[in-house]
């Protein structure tokens, strides 16, 4: 664990250094800001209802932000030589993931944050609770850290920083559409599509600040999936 | 130090390497000199737990790279033919980040750092970002993080490409300044710098050791006779049409060779003596007696470029079998 936080703190560094990590921070801060002032503040809606868009809003940018953080982790070493250096240490496949996830999550986790100030709006000027404002921020957190594991798990198929990102956004996609897909079929596979898709019903009832495990448990099936299929990837591709 | 046995790696079809048997003792620094295409990096790679051989065992400091990597990685510095730098960090942070990935206590840490700056010559650059810093630097900052843990085994691959002729000699005295702390094994096709630097050679040619041993060694087992390269002052009435001609018919003198003179001055003669054997003492012997001031005599390059041409030449269609009592190179069948 200890090499893990080794890891984390200079991928973190990197980011913070990096003009990727601020332009993609600062991109879906704009993107949030005009679509909060665009569609949740200019229609007649009840406070609950503006933050519920908020959160809806905020998914699509999330989940692309996890992509974009996540998909040089891996693939920008390869590129540039780097991963030599951790290849030839004594480092464990899993502390190299683990290191890498941790610092995407803390940049995430950030870009979150900073979007605290549009909930914060709702709250001071309308009726809203402040666990339903934690609850959607746990969704958020929970479907952004999904697609960061998605992506990192596309960064360790590739070299290149542009296919890890293509590669992440398609796994992203196919996992979204499974929802489309489950009103297509009959049962009892409609309801399996529609229990294993990445936003639809697994993120809505955070949106209404309501706390469902099963949709929690699916994320954290979801994230530990990505996490170890890229581990194995790492280890197959490491040492042969 | 190092035991490798009946290596190969085959990527596909197509072999790289092997099959590939030497070993080396501890605190030697050893060159592996070869062509490019030969097989010196795929070494490497395996020595340094980055790639997996195909079949073979490889033994570091009595640990199988196979069975337990890990610990061998914590026993190995690797410089890459590419040093793996991260731009963004500072040299100070970099080597710090080497040091904890390969273990480094955060006592121990920063006097290590410091330590390896100081050896390394980075003081004046080591708040320095990386990508500030020059090829030779950061050549120099590639020693650094290979040797930062205090590995027992350094394994460095072309530590010397692209560098500038002063960067050169500084890198020169920077690995044989490594030599008693750590067992060093240097790659390079510069044949000049494997014979400045290294204490025994390893000749790599078609993934195989065809041949091992020191300079001398090598050519005395490769070479008929040796060569010296001569700088004279000639008297100013010299005969030198004379002079050339009885110098050739001088007993054990095969061939001799003008140079143009590297030093300015009319009265300067450069060439090259091959000899069948060595009568360097009479060379000098019959130049005193013809009143020709010897400036220098030193042993030829080219001897060792023509032990390494003969051997590449032979390593593509047979292979010898030198077996050296140091280095215990063995040949393929």
């Amino acid at each position: 664990m200890s090499q893990a936080l080794i890891l984390a703190r200079r991928e973190l560094g990197a980011y913070l250094r990096s003009p990727l990590g601020a332009a993609i921070i600062a991109a879906v801060l704009l993107i949030d800001g005009i679509l909060f002032y665009w569609q949740a503040l200019s229609e007649k809606l009840l406070s609950a209802e503006v933050l519920e868009q908020f959160f809806y809003n905020a998914s699509g940018t999330t989940m692309i932000a996890g992509i974009l953080l996540s998909m040089r982790l891996l693939a920008e070493e390869r590129q540039m030589g780097t991963f030599t250096l951790l290849n030839t240490a004594p480092l464990g496949d899993g502390d190299i993931i683990l290191g890498k996830y941790i610092s995407a999550i803390c940049m995430l986790g950030m870009m979150t944050l900073l979007t605290v100030y549009m909930p914060l709006l709702i709250f001071v000027n309308g009726k809203i609770s402040v666990g339903h404002i934690l609850v959607g921020y746990l969704g958020l957190m929970l479907l952004g850290a999904a697609t960061t594991a998605i992506g990192l798990f596309a960064s360790s198929l590739s070299s290149s920083t542009v296919v890890a990102a293509i590669v992440g956004a398609a796994l992203t996609g196919a996992l979204i559409l499974e929802w489309a897909l489950a009103r297509a079929v009959d049962a009892p596979l409609n309801a399996i599509l529609a229990a294993m898709a990445l936003h639809h019903q697994n993120f809505k009832p955070f949106m209404s600040g309501t706390i469902d495990l099963g949709c929690v448990t699916y994320y954290l099936v979801v994230i530990l999936f990505f996490l170890v299929a890229a581990t194995k990837m790492v280890e197959a591709r490491r040492w042969r | 130090m190092i035991e490798i046995r009946d290596l190969y790696k085959y990527y596909g079809e197509r072999r790289a390497l092997g099959p590939l048997t030497f070993a080396v003792e501890s605190g030697q620094v050893i060159g592996l000199l070869g062509l490019n295409g030969t097989g010196k990096t795929t070494t490497l790679r395996i020595l340094a737990c980055d790639l997996l051989p195909t079949s073979g065992s490889v033994i570091v400091g009595g640990i199988d790279v196979v069975a337990d990597p890990d610990t061998v990685r914590a026993k190995i510095g690797y410089l890459p033919d590419s040093p793996p730098l991260y731009p963004e960090m500072t040299v100070r942070e970099y080597l710090r980040f080497a040091g904890q990935i390969r273990g480094l206590r955060r006592a121990q840490l920063s006097p290590r750092v410091d330590e390896v700056i100081q050896l390394t010559e980075l003081g004046s650059v080591r708040d320095d970002t990386i990508a500030t810093l020059s090829h030779g630097f950061r050549q120099r900052i590639g020693i650094a993080q290979a040797i930062v843990h205090k590995p027992d085994l350094v394994v460095l691959d072309e530590p010397i490409s692209g560098l500038d002729p002063v960067q050169i000699v500084e890198m020169r005295e920077l690995v044989r300044s490594l030599k008693g702390n750590h067992t060093v094994i240097v790659s390079s096709h510069i044949l000049s710098e494997i014979s400045e630097t290294c204490d025994r050679i390893l000749v790599i040619g078609d993934g195989q050791i065809i041949a091992a041993g020191t300079e001398a060694e090598l050519g005395a087992r490769w070479l008929s006779g040796m060569r010296v390269e001569l700088v004279v002052r000639h008297p100013l009435n010299a005969d030198l049409p004379q002079f050339w001609e009885s110098i050739r018919h001088l007993d054990g003198i095969v061939d001799v060779t003008p140079h143009e003179p590297r030093e300015s001055g009319n009265d300067l003669l450069n060439f090259e003596v091959h000899m069948r054997r060595d009568v360097r003492e009479s060379i000098v012997a019959f130049l005193v007696q013809q009143n020709f001031g010897v400036l220098q005599l030193s042993r030829s390059h080219r001897d060792l470029e023509d032990v390494f041409l003969q051997l590449s030449d032979a390593g593509n269609t047979r292979t010898a079998n030198i077996t050296d009592s140091n280095a215990q190179t063995e040949e393929s069948p």
